[in-house]
């Protein structure tokens, strides 16, 4: 078993204007920095992206903005993002806001195998408009389906050659939901090691989800809001 | 009146021993300065953290642990991490005791409106809608009204819904209120706020019993 690639362009192999991808991450945290680097070089376009987040304006998902290279965005919540807003107003790119525990339940259900699901998530709201609504328990919930992408890309800790992968605090989010998701996952992590090194009682994403998988260079990990407290004399 | 902090150090008051508790953006991240002595509650945070504690120190901040707000955070001995699926399965699931949130608007019915001002800002609903349409105990905090002066606490919404029915109790810089089916119900001023400011600043149907007691901080 062997779904190691050297980087980041042989990773995205195959990925075709047009295509829907699904991308890790919560805000900058956990995205894969990589393949979205190579994204934004090889000018791939017309892409469909579903990620919680669409970046900042020049890192993350910005980047790809940036160069118009997503036509449409499948998210929860994407307020950190002065061109997104200006391409959504004018028309540009199309959105598509998704509460966030259904954005997680449609990717971790097509993984699954289970085609939709009912939450109660948005009832009653615009989220609503044209979907099924059935009660159950007296409490009514609206029908949502699974997403699918050709290609999921997510980021990890640590991973093996055999796919297997571990995250780093909250840089998990949304990458296990997605990795499973994915007709072809992408894998980038900060270290490859040797299989076996992984605790196999500690795996956070078992290697079937991944088909490639490589590691990458250079992370920025840039953080978004720096908050610190004061070290109080005691 | 109540500033900022004075809302969130009230609403801490309704902290119960052995909680799980999501706060949202703003107002409500303050309440967990104000948690009781002797008081053991867990924060979540949807991004995948139960047991969120303090910013770290300078020098600490880890870019791999942030909370929802994306801002630089630490986690208490006794914390967990999980990804957004599980995360949610938490809130919709009815596991997360409390859930407190800010809105831009409440309406008397318990509707609540905080994601959306069409043609203005569309940022997104995050997880409101996930929290709201789950959560048994859904408080608000806010300001009583808008920048404007307006009143957030109306008959009806109207703006963009969040969530229909939802809302048990609002903690405004003015007073606490239960939303019951008659209305909001006066259930507290704030220090030196009189009932009649509080009707004069309430839109929506304000349900006044007996005399009100002022807020205890």
């Amino acid at each position: 078993m062997n779904k190691l690639v050297k980087n980041a362009a042989e990773a995205i192999e195959g990925i075709q204007d047009g295509m829907t991808l699904m991308l890790g991450g919560f805000g900058l945290c956990g995205i894969p920095e990589n393949c979205i680097a190579a994204l934004a070089e090889q000018g791939i376009s017309g892409l469909t992206c579903i990620s919680n987040n669409a970046g900042v304006d020049d890192f993350g998902l910005g980047l790809l903005l940036q160069k118009r290279q997503i036509r449409k965005m499948i998210s929860s919540y994407v307020g950190e993002n002065a061109e997104f807003e200006r391409q959504m107003l004018s028309g540009e790119l199309e959105v598509d806001l998704v509460p966030q525990g259904s954005l997680a339940a449609r990717c971790y259900m097509a993984g699954a195998g289970v085609p939709a699901f009912f939450t109660p998530a948005g009832y009653g709201t615009e989220v609503a408009e044209g979907k099924e609504v059935r009660y159950f328990n007296g409490k009514p919930h609206i029908l949502e389906t699974a997403l699918e992408a050709d290609f999921a890309i997510v980021k990890a800790w640590k991973g093996d050659r055999f796919g297997n992968l571990v995250y780093k605090g909250s840089a998990r989010n949304f990458n296990p939901a997605m990795a499973m998701a994915g007709k072809i996952t992408i894998a980038e992590v900060e270290e490859i090691v040797e299989p076996g090194e992984l605790d196999p009682n500690f795996i956070h994403t078992p290697g079937v989800f991944v088909q490639r998988i490589f590691e990458g260079t250079n992370y920025e990990k840039r953080i978004e809001q720096r908050t610190v407290r004061q070290k109080t004399q005691s | 009146m109540l500033d900022k902090k004075g809302i969130a150090q009230r609403i801490a008051q309704e902290l119960q021993d052995g909680w799980y508790v999501n706060l949202g953006i703003g107002i409500p991240t303050l309440v967990a300065n104000y948690v009781p002595e002797g008081l053991s509650v867990e924060f979540q945070s949807e991004n995948g953290i139960l047991g969120m504690g303090p910013f770290p120190y300078e020098g600490e901040e880890d870019a791999d642990m942030i909370n929802a707000g994306k801002q630089t955070v630490t986690l208490l001995p006794g914390a967990s991490i999980f990804d957004s699926a599980t995360s949610f399965a938490m809130i919709r699931g009815g596991h997360i005791q409390l859930t407190v949130l800010g809105a831009m608007e409440v309406a008397d019915n318990g509707d609540i409106a905080n994601w959306k001002i069409p043609g203005k800002m569309v940022k997104g609903m995050g997880g409101a809608m996930d929290l709201v349409a789950s959560a048994e105990n859904i408080i608000v905090a806010m300001m009583h009204t808008n920048k404007r002066g307006q009143s957030k606490l109306l008959r009806q919404c109207s703006l963009p819904l969040t969530g229909v029915k939802c809302v048990k109790r609002v903690v405004t810089n003015l007073a606490v209120m239960d939303i019951t089916p008659q209305g909001f119900k006066l259930i507290e001023r704030a220090p030196g706020v009189s009932v009649d400011e509080i009707k004069s600043a309430t839109e929506g149907r304000l349900v006044i019993e007996g005399d009100i007691p002022e807020m205890q901080l």
